[in-house]
């Protein structure tokens, strides 16, 4: 098939600010994370590998765990919902808000929300929906998305920044100090948490035992979201649920040192249900919407190791593809390597579309190295290029291999070949008027051909042996 | 109807297993940080690896009035049931203390006051837990956040203080300043909440 793939066009087009930032953050958080994990522990890998034994145990057995944590919540008088879809998702969470008259709140950042596109679509239904994460609010300022897992404008540097607050009247007039973005955000957020009457969060994990959610921020934004409030939606993946509370500790010490190189996340909240009697503030509801939206698909596929993920980023940080083709260029909610293996399958009608993403990487390995919970991604990477095979999904820029098989099946063929090709060196056939050739030559070079030399040399070896 | 169909999918995705994993008995020792947890005191520990995050470990009220004059916080909220301590103290160095938190009025605090819960000595964080602590904004919003604490109410490890969850709907673990490295991955802190972190211990 004629052309490149879409990713490989993405990362050509990209622009030269636009990827030194990707560059440079991304290989910053990867030194953080190797130098925090090794001066802690002895041996990082033996507690990366207790916990993919845990999300292992709770996957195989996740219907039991979902239904535990569903039942506690329930106990602890919380309001439990599912959604099959995206869309359920969202109706579900507008019928909620309805239901309390909520006409404004804010959302601290939560994949599971970018990936249904839940902004718009309360914006859309006259609800006022304010991302409350620095960078999350600057992605919604600008229309963009997210980047990156973590970093979510990773992708964006402090001169556009200035120019988006100047252009939405955060700011009076352009300055482009890190200190003096950060402090007019906090100004205008902090007016918006206390004129807010719900918060949406995410959750990074469900106790299944307790119902407990831990939820963690760096900026504090879930908490000074939810400390005013009267109602909290936290919308959740099924794959969240891990077994018992004390495997948060497991975890926890996992997820801030793979993400941004800390211990802990500043703000690491833990959240059982609605506030207690005793307590003087805290929301009075709380709705916990487990979404599954392609994940019971992904655990019945032969990926389903993916569902492991904490979502820390560390493969995207390390990964070579990732930084030089940006997180975008994975055209999903997920980039880099997670993204890769997930996005795939999780918008299953989505595969053909993102069948390129399994392609793009070299299989180098970084990703599973750095990975907290051990997720095999160049082994998922290739599983999923043989489905796209399999399912004879047209894949841009593959060189047919149908005439290669026959000349390497056929020795007088092959060694006729080997010799004639010498001739290429001579031929200027990078600058052929051949669509493929120029597109594979346009990110190759060839060395010099030397067909046939090593056949010569065995053959001259055995001849001076006799 | 949805709760039915994802059950129900899982059911079979699972039932496609040759074999499940079992869950892993670990011993908790493998999750300590053996450099963090160095020392004996509970106190000493914690303050070591408090201040590694931008925390302030302060060991007496007036070190406390101190760091609130030269920094010009003036203004702010103490728990009513820490006022008999050393409001007074506070009110005698000229700053001004209210012990009712007026949520319309979150921008006059400068300081908060509150009573935390404990702190985990291994990774550095104060302990919040909305039973005992008076409110959750005045720990919130001011740019300095004084958590009080005693010490018996230190715990040692991670896995400690989650055992101590009890069965209070809203713990925070704060570890540290709020913080931010969306920006170039420039570190700036206060972002939302305090931009100084304080544990008083009394």
């Amino acid at each position: 098939m004629i052309g490149i793939q879409p990713i490989d066009q993405y990362a050509r087009d990209i622009s030269d600010e636009k990827q030194h930032s990707v560059i440079d953050g991304s290989s910053a958080g990867t030194d953080k994370r190797y130098h925090v994990l090794h001066k802690d522990y002895p041996d990082p890998d033996a507690l990366r590998r207790l916990a993919a034994s845990i999300k292992d145990h709770t996957l195989h057995h996740l219907g039991d765990y979902l239904a535990q944590a569903e039942k506690s919540l329930i106990s602890n008088g919380a309001h439990v919902h599912y959604a099959s879809t995206d869309e359920d998702a969202r109706q579900t969470i507008l019928a909620i808000l309805r239901q309390h008259g909520v006409t404004q709140l804010t959302k601290s950042k939560s994949m599971a929300a970018e990936e249904i596109h839940l902004n718009p679509f309360l914006i859309e239904n006259g609800v006022e929906c304010l991302e409350s994460d620095l960078g999350e609010f600057i992605i919604q300022l600008d229309g963009d998305e997210p980047s990156h897992i973590v970093k979510p404008i990773i992708h964006k540097n402090r001169r556009e920044i200035a120019r988006t607050f100047l252009r939405e009247g955060i700011a009076a007039d352009y300055n482009d100090d890190p200190e003096t973005i950060t402090r007019r955000a906090r100004v205008h957020l902090r007016a918006k948490y206390m004129e807010a009457q719900a918060v949406i969060t995410g959750a990074n994990f469900v106790c299944a035992d307790s119902g407990r959610l831990a939820l963690v921020t760096n900026e504090g934004n879930s908490r000074f979201g939810m400390a005013p409030v009267p109602v909290h939606i936290a919308l959740v993946g099924i794959e969240k649920v891990i077994p018992e509370e004390k495997d948060l500790a497991v975890f926890l010490n996992l997820l801030g040192r793979s993400a941004t190189g800390q211990q802990l996340t500043v703000y690491t909240e833990f959240v059982s249900g609605p506030r207690s009697a005793s307590q003087p503030d805290g929301p009075e509801h709380m709705h916990v919407v487990f979404m599954d939206n392609g994940r019971t698909d992904v655990l019945a596929s032969n990926c389903k190791e993916i569902l492991r993920c904490i979502r820390c980023g560390a493969c995207q940080n390390v990964c070579p593809v990732y930084r030089q083709a940006s997180g975008h260029a994975y055209r999903s909610t997920y980039g880099g390597p997670v993204g890769a293996v997930l996005s795939p399958i999780l918008f299953g009608s989505r595969f053909p579309e993102l069948a390129d993403l399994p392609k793009a990487s070299s299989l180098c390995g970084a990703c599973n190295e750095v990975c907290p919970v051990d997720i095999p991604i160049p082994d998922l990477l290739l599983r999923l290029r043989d489905k796209a095979k399999r399912e004879s999904i047209p894949s841009a820029g593959a060189i047919p291999m149908s005439p290669f098989a026959t000349l390497a099946t056929s020795p007088n063929i092959w060694r006729t070949a080997m010799t004639m090709s010498k001739a290429m060196n001579h031929l200027p056939i990078q600058v052929a008027p051949i669509k493929p050739l120029q597109d594979w030559f346009g990110q190759r070079t060839l060395p010099e051909w030397h067909g046939g030399d090593f056949r010569k040399w065995m053959k001259d070896r055995r001849t001076s042996k006799n | 109807m949805s709760r039915a169909a994802i059950f129900a999918k899982i059911e079979s995705a699972n039932a496609a297993l040759k074999t499940k994993a079992a869950y892993p008995e670990y011993d908790m020792a493998l999750v300590h940080s053996a450099p963090k947890l160095e020392g004996t005191d509970l106190w000493e520990i914690f303050a070591r690896n408090f201040a590694a995050v931008n925390g302030k470990p302060m060991t007496g009220i007036d070190q406390l009035i101190d760091f609130l004059v030269l920094h010009q916080q003036l203004r702010g909220y103490c728990d009513p049931a820490l006022y008999p301590h050393f409001g007074q103290k506070l009110v005698d160095a000229g700053l001004t203390v209210e012990t009712q938190y007026d949520r319309e009025r979150y921008d006059f605090y400068q300081f908060g006051i509150t009573r935390a819960t404990g702190a985990i000595a291994e990774s550095g964080s104060v302990i919040l837990d909305d039973d005992r602590t008076s409110h959750r904004l005045a720990a919130l919003s001011p740019w300095v956040h004084v958590a009080v604490l005693e010490r018996s109410e230190i715990l040692r490890t991670i896995p400690d203080a989650i055992a101590a969850f009890g069965d209070s709907p809203n713990i925070i673990w704060a570890t540290g300043p709020s913080k931010t490295a969306d920006v170039e991955g420039i570190l700036i802190e206060g972002v939302h909440g305090p931009g100084e972190q304080i544990a008083l211990l009394i």
